[in-house]
């Protein structure tokens, strides 16, 4: 059962990875993109990684893709005129460049993942104590990466300003 | 139980295609939403090793990217849009400041 759920997601993500990078036309690229995302939360899911799936669905699938598709459609933009003409060639020599990287990556997850032991961290039982994977990703959060987490609201901010400078038009 | 291998597996094909789609793709939103598909790809190889080795340490990490890739998002659409003001177009064989 779970690697028939594992399949599905799988198909699903990769597939319509491959349709954001195939498709022409930005706004649908962007709508595969999303099922991609929504997939990888089945993923996730299936990990027992609830909060992950969670925000994969709120941040990525919703706001990240949100501010994509505003602004595709701000820019009102449309596949280019020449078609595929000067895509089909830069296919034709990426393909093997990209068939090559990913059988190097295959051949490190085949190897030596054997010898990876179990690991130091927080166990299942813990994860249960704490009542759910949520309440143990928070406890985990709020004290032991509380110094991170401050970091990324000083950066979420830093962004906020840089955006603005960024596109606000100069006043003459 | 699903092995671990079978999750890098997806996220190998998730990180090539984002790869793909940057070398072939000329519209620079297309090559931006090929770099969140590489983020994501190593999102996923995160958390798969997370559950396999017992901890949330990965976990953690992920929430970290997400964040920081949200940031991500917002500033490089703002360079795109400031991009699309100067140059009326986003495709990024046409912005050839840098070739002379």
């Amino acid at each position: 059962m779970e690697l028939v759920l594992f399949m599905c997601f799988a198909v699903i993500t990769v597939a319509s990875a491959a349709l954001v990078v195939w498709h022409p036309h930005p706004v649908k690229s962007a709508l595969f993109l999303i099922i991609t995302f929504f997939a990888m939360g089945g993923l996730y899911l299936l990990l027992e990684a609830e909060f992950i799936a969670l925000m994969q669905v709120l941040v990525y699938a919703g706001a990240v893709m949100v501010l994509f598709l505003f602004v595709i459609m701000l820019l009102n933009l449309k596949p280019r005129t020449t078609g595929r003409a000067e895509f089909r060639p830069r296919l034709k020599w990426s393909l093997p460049l990209v068939a090559i990287l990913f059988g190097a990556i295959a051949s490190v997850i085949h190897h030596p993942l054997s010898r990876l032991g179990r690991g130091t961290g927080e166990d299942a039982a813990w994860v249960a104590a704490q009542g759910g994977n949520v309440p143990a990703v928070g406890t985990l959060l709020f004290q032991q990466y509380l110094l991170p987490f401050e970091a990324t609201a000083v950066l979420l901010l830093v962004a906020v300003v840089g955006v603005i400078v960024l596109a606000k038009r100069e006043i003459k | 139980m699903v092995p671990l291998a079978y999750y890098l597996i997806v996220s190998a094909l998730l990180f090539c295609l984002g790869v793909l789609g940057v070398l072939t793709r000329r519209n620079s939103i297309v090559i931006f939403m090929s770099i969140e598909l590489m983020l994501n790809a190593a999102n996923l190889g995160f958390v798969a090793f997370s559950h396999f080795l017992g901890g949330l340490d990965g976990q953690l990490f992920v929430f970290f990217i997400m964040v920081v890739a949200a940031a991500e998002v917002t500033v490089g659409l703002a360079v795109i849009v400031a991009l699309y003001r100067n140059w009326d177009t986003i495709f990024a064989d046409r912005i050839h400041l840098l070739k002379g």
